[in-house]
């Protein structure tokens, strides 16, 4: 068997969820090679050679790459596509974009969002946001698969560095074009790649009052997300949003503040492996799926925690 | 300029699924349906992009069972056009879609084709990408923003993060995120107006599109269930649970 694992990166250095992929790359057996394609991305290259797995890095350094645009990327990864049994990408919004071109032009049922792996052809995934596990198994011969990258430790540092080649890139297809980002500045965690989260609901009452989550998620290196009905009420963008129609998270660590547990909300987070509930309301159904929660008002609740840690 | 535009007859997303007994999938007999919320939101655009006069005729399409036609009228009742329907008793995947849909494209020559970003039941979030590769056309994928300026459209997509701007050469294939809209309710005189609408029905087949799954299922079930959590007295019991017994602070 011979791997492909996409990567993710802002050519200087890979994105969280890239050694997570090679993690269940890994899983698979077999070699491993990872694709960097980028513009300028010798150091994300160096990077993706000292993970623990991979057998040689490819490099694909092109302008037509600077962003990640889904038909040069799809093109790209299609030039090579045939040295391989199975391409993994992360399930983030850069593997969820051209993944799927690649596996229709390979002919190939894409596998979308794997959660875990039973066997080099059978996987399990989410569906139902999250409320059904069902295992697939594909015998198409190329298997193109995004994983889902709480699904998987990630995978450590390599003892030595695996060797990295230049692969030709392929002309720019011209369909469309970067015009620019307007990331959400913050000095905080992405989401998706937090290992702590904190996150508020409707108690908040207002967007001035989520200061109290950031002073808390300062303390704890921690994201900051939002429940819908937050979101809604414009105390905070939406990008902010985790649940079944926003953000899928799973952190170590979870801090529900205000936050009543609406089916849609925990969809979204219900697989963090410890979930903290802070609420008033003692009836609040987000208690049903804490490990440890807390009958409190979340004014006089959250200080005392930021201070106490 | 034609819009065409694809939806999915979906579990009515307000429902609690069920995994069937046997293991063989979820419980679909017997429950609400409804059109796959980001399905919504498309339809919504290309009405919107009608209202504005930049769209002249919106076609829908469904790929399913006889049942989707109730689907569809609910797109017609939004103010879609026309309806098609590609009959599929069994469970059809979104390769098999996308070709589906490429066929129908092929067929009808719409400048723009509009689908959600994903369906909420097998999440897949494919189809729009692969018939966009399929047709050799530009994408954008999780749109919350589009404007149609002559050969073009300048397009604003959620990525992880943020925002980005992309410009894609039209004819193109756009999926819709939550943000573009909100859909319209359908209203009753809209619904009767809708009956009236021609809605085609077509077989794979007829297209000449192969629609066996790839993927064969082996076991669905539910995840596991969290275990019961233990209520603490205050915040100093918190602090010392999640360091002492979670240890993850």
């Amino acid at each position: 068997m011979a791997i492909l694992v996409i990567a993710e990166h802002d050519n200087k250095q890979l994105k969280t969820g890239v050694t997570n992929t090679i993690a269940a790359a890994a899983k698979l057996g077999g070699d491993i090679s990872v694709l960097v394609a980028g513009s300028g991305c010798a150091d994300a290259a160096a990077a993706a050679a000292k993970v623990a797995g991979v057998t040689k890095v490819l490099v694909a350094d092109a302008a037509q790459y600077a962003a990640p645009l889904a038909e040069n990327m799809a093109a790209m990864v299609l030039s090579i596509a045939q040295n391989y049994t199975h391409i993994l990408a992360p399930a983030t919004g850069f593997g969820k974009n051209f993944m799927p071109r690649v596996s229709a032009l390979l002919d190939v049922q894409q596998i979308s969002d794997i959660s875990s792996i039973v066997s080099p052809d059978t996987f399990v995934r989410p569906i139902y946001a999250g409320n059904v596990l069902t295992t697939v198994q594909s015998k198409d011969p190329i298997k193109v698969i995004t994983v889902r990258i709480t699904g998987f430790d990630p995978a450590g540092a390599a003892a030595n560095a695996a060797p990295i080649e230049n692969v030709a890139a392929v002309a720019d297809t011209g369909l469309s074009e970067f015009k620019g980002h307007e990331l959400t500045k913050s000095s905080r965690p992405e989401l998706t790649a937090a290992r702590i989260i904190v996150s508020g609901g409707r108690g908040m009452g207002n967007g001035e009052n989520f200061k109290l989550l950031e002073a808390l998620a300062d303390k704890l290196g921690a994201a900051v997300g939002a429940s819908r009905a937050a979101v809604d009420s414009g105390f905070v963008p939406n990008d902010y949003q985790v649940g079944q129609t926003g953000k899928i998270v799973a952190p170590e660590l979870y801090v529900a503040v205000g936050i009543s547990g609406a089916i849609q909300h925990l969809a979204g987070m219900k697989d963090s492996k410890v979930i903290v509930a802070i609420n008033k309301d003692a009836e609040a159904p987000i208690f049903q799926i804490a490990n440890y929660w807390l009958v409190e008002d979340l004014f006089k609740a959250v200080p005392e925690l930021t201070a106490q840690l | 300029m034609k819009v065409l535009v694809a939806i999915k007859r979906v579990v009515d997303p307000n429902i609690k699924v069920r995994v069937k007994a046997d293991g063989t999938g979820v419980e679909t007999a017997n429950v609400k349906m409804a059109m796959n919320p980001f399905c919504e939101i498309a339809v919504e655009q290309a009405v919107r992009m009608k209202e504005a006069g930049t769209v002249t005729e919106i076609v829908v399409v469904a790929v399913g069972i006889t049942q989707s036609t109730e689907t569809l009228r609910t797109a017609l009742a939004m103010g879609a056009d026309r309806g098609i329907l590609v009959e599929v008793a069994g469970e059809v995947q979104p390769l098999a879609v996308a070709k589906v849909l490429k066929a129908i494209v092929d067929k009808e020559k719409p400048g723009l084709v509009i689908t959600g970003k994903q369906a909420i039941d097998d999440d897949c979030n494919q189809t729009g990408q692969m018939l966009s590769a399929l047709l050799g056309w530009p994408q954008a994928a999780f749109i919350s923003k589009l404007e149609i300026a002559g050969d073009h459209a300048d397009i604003t997509r959620e990525v992880d993060g943020g925002l980005e701007k992309i410009c894609i050469k039209l004819p193109a294939v756009v999926t819709a995120d939550l943000r573009l809209n909100e859909p319209r309710y359908v209203t009753l005189p809209n619904i009767m107006k809708a009956k009236k609408k021609p809605l085609e029905v077509l077989k794979p087949d007829a297209l000449g599109v192969d629609v066996t799954p790839r993927l064969t299922t082996l076991k669905t079930e539910e995840p596991p269930k969290r275990g019961s959590g233990v209520k603490v007295a205050d915040v100093a019991e918190l602090v010392s649970k999640l360091k002492n017994e979670a240890k993850v602070i």
